[in-house]
């Protein structure tokens, strides 16, 4: 029956036996019937009677496996039979057989939600949560906690404080697996407040000795989860912390399978809470008899745990693991070792040195995954370990993979100047186009133009032949597509295909392989469970109703956060590691254009970019050449510079806001706001801004954008003390929390009253802005004309004296080249941004101004301002006591006359 | 929750299938048949997904045993679940084999009724399952026995039924360690741990309550803050442990609080305890193996063993095994202790010594010889391992006491006959899992050896001690000596 043989023809004859007294035989006889009876409906309704019957008998063993049987009989008919004896089976006197009962519950729910809702089963179900027997409790919280799950709005499970401690009072009691049941249901409650948080942790932390691994996961798992509401100050959060640590090590002491499960999870925690392990490194230094998969995990945990203080042991570790014999695995560990050099900045030299040692082995699969994570290195350290590039062109001929031959090309036209043969070995590639992946030709594709670029004398006829290969014969429309934009950039200016094709590539990021922040807290939740093992959320692979529901972690309560002062967080506590995962703009671009290959996360990038490839082409009249027949580097036609040029352009320089720019109404010029901080580098925050004065008071606007997935908040921002001790005059005052690509604009007053240090060059600023992510750091150079006060006009006899007084050597003469106004224009408009004309002559067809200014510390500064009217350089003559403050005064000047 | 289990031979056929949900369709059997145990690589992943159907499996010799979800189940849990119903299976018939499972079919459907109930593990203690699951048929019952079964299934105490009646009580304990020894090739020692558990055989009657102690540093560090005089004496004996688990007997928010072991114990031997410690370990032996090659069919190797501890102590049966490459073709080996041997069904040499004083150092030295091969596929180098038994822990753990009360019974620990510490049981089964890794790099002055490609230069790793403890105490209750 059980291993697959139709045995269903003997049906009656066995319902026949089913009075037995024979407790062994009844038991094969109900084996039989949930077997069958789904398939005989009919000939079913005959057992009705002894089932009733048993349900009666004085043996509660007898009477629980009745009911249990019952449960499982999936035919409609019976389960009406069964709602009277499972009624008085839940308020059995015998323990045993409510706990049966109540799985039975679950079981009737599944086949008929109606009936069990009608019946009044499910209150029932709710009172035996207060049962005196603990193994009743367990099994009624897992049968609440099933039906809960396939009815997410119901209010089933309405825990609160009274049943919560219930619930831990049987915990102490109940078997193990009864203890994994409440432990699972209490993760699904969200306490108060952080006090009630902290006792409930308080009760469930014995639980981490406990032999079950499944206890311990499901307990890290609740503390994992009301940790959040504690604060960080609390003593208490930093002893839950170490004691974390013990258990999840021990962990990897238990049978592999578990291991595995074990290891999963970890990945998870030591994403979300790295303090935890920092200190563990040498557990998953890996077994020589570990199975692969364990072997496999472990690395991965190690790379996440590589820090400066371990990473000489990691890196030995790594190098034998990639002598070993597993191919999966030796892959993984020199990939490793790519990462390590890219996360810990110290080790990458010597990362760089076991990779060559490793592809000194000629071994196949070791040298291209070493070129692999080379080119990653090479990103992430541009212009400092070039030198490694002769061994790895030693080794072309060997390469077979896509990826590693894409890295390859990626490396030989990035540096294409500095191989002297680059031009022949690309050509060598070119000579199989076609039967490359679409990866390698993409990546040639864009090689190739990068080295026309360099070297465009001697290799015209290599671009010509790619190009050709890449929009004619190629059916591939990602291909075709990018053929088609460089081959207009290149035939319409090539100065800007310079600009857009060799662009200075955003860094990588230092962490790959992240799991991205809210599916990271959605499997926090999730701990123990299969979702932790898939890292996935269960609605990924479970099908129907159940697991749709979305957890979330428990807002933090605690608010001494937010006052924490930039300057300080860094050497604190570390901050919950969420790193921006999505690429920026920056990224975006590169990607669009000469990237693919780009660092290990970007994806979803790769589809965008060809879809926008496809818009641009279609609106830059890329038809028209197609129709032309793609007429080489002749005649493009009109439209396409435009839409093409303005795209491209102005994300390369973010550009966008020159447009949109901030009107200035009265006051002084105000720049374009240009990025200050780019989200790559702040987790996903990206400001931009710019300066300006208006009537008295200096400002700093600043967007925000929020370029990550979560939504960020409690922001603040401080200064650096500076040359002329500009501070915030308000706290940044961002009122609602900035949820995903959402933006806000702010002008934040500022004042001169700050404490004062000479920078370098003087008009640096460096700033923090701190939000509910971490703290970041910029700097950014002010104009110094923000500084210029409205009381700068000196009087004439003033002017005079102090000009005579002020030695020569103090004079510094600059030319303001292409400027065309003429002197009545240039004094209006200097006059905006507060440099005011004293006195104007005309000497031999030249006009001389003579202009004063004053600084908000006090500083005058003197000019003398000579524009003769055929010539459209100026001669500007400064004189200042303070003559540092000279090259950025012309600087002003020059910005001011020319906007 | 668990949808249905199955159980494999190493065919792929079918032994024991049970499903308890609806969404596993009979087509699971055979989806996991295909997908996992006749499929062509190694097995990548202990749970496997197949068409949104969730397969976790272990392999006991043959014997493959699958849990099949098509939900987001507990996947520690169904692990554990696996293991105990290893366990239960080994408990009520032996050894889990093919033969075994297809004699004790209607047992194991029984059984897996009672212990999985819609998915949900249910009481999994033997001891309490063979009260009313046997072999023999179903004896008839008393209501009283009855309801005693029943109270026990559910109840707090389920690992053990009430009424056990010995004529002698009697108690032991072993504690068994393993080192395990992380070294660099320079010899460093990178890091080393022990590990250890506690296993007892109780054979006592009624519902004994015991608390078992220990040097554990912490414990003995608060009650030196009592009494001032103890710290001087105590603090140097203690060990800090890092972690511990318990057996589920043992009463956690107890330990939580006080630090102390206490329990009812299952009837007959369990684990009542695992622990890990990293601090001053004794390393009781040091391994010292040279390896040198001769010409592509030769190897010479050469091992020294030193042993470390007190020379009035004495080691057991020391068991060193030295792996040898699978294209041997025949190994000569001279020893000045023991007896060594090399055994071609397991590549490696064996050498055994029977006893070892401290202080002392014993070397073996063998030729190996190769066959000329072209196969490319590489020799995975396992590390040296080696057993042994010395008559104290590594971990420098002790046991301070052992109580037992027994409130209506009333015998207790007072009636303690003999105290025995220097008994030895038998060693730990199976090799040592563990390493201890020495990376011999080659002499690259030996011509041979520049001629081999680089990447199948030869490495040897030794592999850890696997020492143990014993220590068994006796409880009488009528007085009867025993030793």
């Amino acid at each position: 029956m059980t291993v697959g043989k139709d045995v269903s023809a003997l049906f009656p004859d066995v319902v026949n036996c089913m009075q037995t007294d024979n407790l062994e035989l009844k038991k094969l006889v109900y084996l039989y019937l949930m077997n069958y009876a789904k398939s005989q409906p009919d000939m079913a309704i005959m057992a009705v009677n002894t089932f009733v019957k048993d349900c009666e008998d004085p043996n509660p063993l007898i009477r629980a496996l009745a009911v249990r049987t019952m449960g499982c009989i999936r035919v409609d008919k019976i389960t009406e039979y069964l709602c009277e004896p499972l009624r008085k089976c839940l308020k059995d006197e015998d323990p045993y057989v409510r706990k049966t009962a109540a799985v039975c519950v679950a079981k009737l729910h599944d086949i008929n939600a109606q009936l069990v809702e009608d019946q009044g089963f499910l209150d029932t179900l709710k009172d035996l949560i207060s049962d005196s027997n603990p193994m009743v409790v367990a099994n009624a919280v897992a049968a609440l906690s099933e039906i809960a799950e396939s009815h997410p709005s119901s209010n089933l499970l309405d825990l609160n404080p009274q049943s919560i401690n219930k619930l831990l009072t049987a915990l102490n009691e109940c078997t193990e697996w009864g203890q994994i049941f409440i432990l699972d249901c209490l993760a699904n409650y969200m306490p108060k407040d952080d006090r009630e948080a902290q006792s409930i942790c308080e009760r469930v932390t014995p639980r981490l000795s406990h032999a079950n691994s499944a206890v311990v996961l499901s307990a890290v798992k609740v503390l994992m989860k009301f940790m959040e509401m504690l604060s960080k100050d609390l003593d208490y959060y930093g002893t839950l912390l170490k004691k974390l640590a013990p258990p999840l090590v021990t962990l990897l002491s238990a049978e592999p399978e578990l291991q595995y499960v074990a290891l999963r999870n970890i990945n998870l925690i030591v994403q979300k809470r790295p303090e935890i392990l920092k200190h563990e490194m040498k557990v998953f230094f890996v077994k020589y008899n570990d199975p692969i998969y364990v072997k496999l995990e472990k690395l991965d945990i190690m790379i996440r745990l590589a820090s400066q203080a371990n990473i000489a042991q990691v890196l030995a570790e790594l190098k034998e693991y990639a002598t070993e014999v597993d191919v999966d695995f030796v892959r993984k560990a020199v990939r490793a070792i790519g990462r390590c050099a890219i996360k810990v900045e110290q080790s990458a030299e010597r990362c760089v040195s076991t990779l060559l040692d490793l592809i000194q082995t000629k071994v196949n699969y070791v040298v291209q995954e070493a070129i692999v994570v080379i080119k990653d290195i090479f990103r992430k350290y541009p212009n400092k370990y070039e030198s490694v590039i002769a061994t790895l062109c030693e080794n072309l001929d060997s390469l077979d993979e896509p990826e590693a031959r894409a890295a390859m090309i990626w490396i030989v036209g990035e540096y294409a100047e500095r191989i002297d043969n680059a031009d022949e070995l690309l050509e060598s590639f070119l000579e199989g186009f076609h039967d490359e992946s679409t990866q390698v030709q993409l990546q040639l594709l864009t090689a190739i133009v990068k080295l026309f670029l360099k070297k465009p004398t001697e290799t015209q006829e290599l671009v010509q032949q790619v190009l050709s290969l890449a929009t004619q014969d190629s059916d591939n429309p990602d291909l075709r597509d990018r053929g088609y934009i460089y081959w207009r950039l290149l035939s319409t200016d090539p100065v800007a295909a310079k600009e857009v094709v060799l662009a200075e590539k955003p860094l990588i990021s230092e962490e790959t392989d992240l799991i991205e922040p809210t599916l990271l807290d959605e499997l926090i939740c999730y701990i123990g469970t299969l979702a932790s093992v898939y890292h996935k959320p269960p609605s990924a692979f479970v099908e129907g109703s159940r697991g749709v529901v979305h957890k979330s972690l428990p807002p933090r309560t605690g608010s001494s956060e937010s006052a924490e002062s930039p300057d300080t967080a860094p050497s604190g506590v570390q901050a919950p590691e969420q790193p921006a995962v999505i690429p920026t703009q920056g990224d975006l671009l590169g990607d669009l254009l000469n990237l693919d290959l780009g660092p290990p996360v970007s994806g979803p990038p790769m589809a965008t970019s060809s879809v926008q490839m496809g818009a641009v082409d279609l609106l830059g009249g890329g038809l028209d050449s197609l129709m032309g027949g793609g007429g080489g580097f002749a005649a493009p036609s009109a439209a396409a510079p435009a839409t093409l040029g303005a795209p491209l352009s102005s994300g390369l320089g973010d550009l966008f806001d020159l447009t949109g720019g901030v009107g200035t109404l009265s006051g002084s010029y105000v720049a374009p706001k240009t990025v200050w901080l780019p989200a790559m580098k702040a987790k996903g925050l990206e400001i931009s801004g710019t300066f300006s004065r208006q009537v008295g008071s200096i400002s700093m606007d600043l967007v925000l954008t929020n370029k990550a997935l979560q939504v960020m908040s409690d922001f603040a921002i401080q200064f650096n003390r500076n040359s002329f001790g500009l501070a915030p005059a308000a706290p940044l005052q961002v009122h609602a929390p900035l949820a995903p690509n959402q933006s806000v604009e702010i002008s934040l007053p500022l004042n001169t009253v700050g404490s004062v240090m000479k920078m370098d060059p003087l008009n640096n600023l460096q700033v923090a802005v701190k939000n509910n992510i971490d703290v970041f750091y910029f700097s950014t150079l002010y104009p110094l004309h923000i500084l210029f006060v409205e009381d700068g006009k000196m009087e004439r006899q003033m002017f005079l004296a102090t000009w005579k007084d002020i030695p020569n050597e103090n004079e510094a003469q600059f030319q303001i080249k292409d400027c065309s106004l003429n002197a009545d224009a240039v004094s209006s408009k200097l006059q905006g941004s507060n440099i005011f004309t004293i006195a104007k002559r005309n000497v031999e067809g030249q006009d001389m101004l003579y202009q004063s200014l004053k600084l908000t510390n006090g500083i005058w500064v003197l000019a003398e301002l000579r524009i003769q009217p055929s010539n459209p350089s100026f001669t500007l003559s400064l004189k200042c006591r303070a003559p540092e403050v000279a090259p950025y005064v012309f600087q002003a000047y020059e910005t001011v006359l020319k906007n | 929750m668990i949808g249905g289990l199955f159980i494999y031979n190493h065919k792929g056929e079918v032994l024991i299938s049970r499903v308890y949900r609806d969404d596993i369709g009979r087509n699971a059997v055979d989806a996991f048949r295909v997908n996992v145990i006749h499929a062509r690589q190694q097995v990548r992943s202990p749970v496997t997904n197949i068409a949104r159907t969730s397969f976790f499996h272990v392999k006991r010799s043959n014997i493959w045993l699958a849990a099949v979800t098509k939900q987001n189940v507990n996947a520690a849990m169904v692990f554990e679940f696996l293991y105990k119903m290893c366990d239960v299976m080994t408990a009520y018939f032996g050894k889990i084999s093919e033969e075994n499972i297809k004699n004790n079919f209607v047992l194991i459907y029984e059984l897996l009724d009672e212990i999985l109930d819609f998915g949900y593990p249910q009481n999994s203690e033997t001891g309490a399952l063979k009260t009313f699951i046997t072999q023999q048929g179903i004896k008839s019952q008393t209501k009283e026995e009855q309801s005693q079964i029943t109270s026990q299934v559910t109840g707090q105490i389920g690992w053990r039924r009430e009424g056990i009646k010995y004529r002698r009580n009697e108690l032991f304990l072993d504690v068994l360690e393993s080192v395990n020894l992380l070294m660099s090739p320079q010899g460093q020692v990178l890091s080393a741990h022990v590990s250890g558990r506690v296993v007892m055989k109780s054979y006592l009657s009624g519902m004994p309550e015991c608390k078992f102690g220990m040097n554990d540093k912490i414990v003995i560090e608060k009650q030196g803050k009592g009494t001032a005089d103890e710290t001087g004496k105590s603090g140097k004996q203690s060990i800090a442990i890092d972690d511990c688990t318990f057996h589920q007997c043992v009463r956690l928010s107890k330990f939580d609080s006080e630090r102390s072991i206490s329990f009812i114990p299952p009837d007959g031997e369990f684990e009542l305890m695992r622990y890990r410690t990293t601090k001053d370990i004794i390393l009781p032996f040091r391994v010292i193996p040279l390896v040198r090659e001769v010409g592509r069919t030769k190897l010479e190797v050469k091992v020294v063993i030193k042993s470390n501890f007190k020379p009035s102590l004495l080691a057991q049966k020391i068991e060193v095994r030295i792996p040898t490459p699978l294209n041997t073709s025949g190994v000569q080996v001279i020893c000045m202790k023991g007896k060594a041997k090399y055994k071609a069904s397991e590549n490696a040499i064996v050498w055994k010594i029977k006893r070892m004083a401290g202080m002392k150092e014993s070397q073996i030295s063998a030729e190996i010889e190769l066959l000329p091969t072209n196969d490319k596929k590489k020799w995975a180098r396992p590390p040296i391992s080696m057993n042994f038994e010395v008559p104290f822990a590594p971990s420098g753990l002790k046991v301070r006491y052992l109580k037992v009360f027994e409130p209506k019974l009333n015998y207790s620990d007072h009636d303690v006959i003999k105290w025995s510490s220097s008994t030895f049981r038998e060693n730990l089964p199976g090799p040592s899992t563990d390493r201890k890794t020495l990376w011999l790099t080659l002499g690259m002055d030996s011509p041979a050896c520049a001629q081999l490609p680089p990447m199948l230069q030869l490495k040897f790793r030794t592999q850890s001690c696997a020492g143990m403890l014993s220590a068994s105490c006796f409880l009488s209750q009528g007085g009867e000596g025993l030793v």
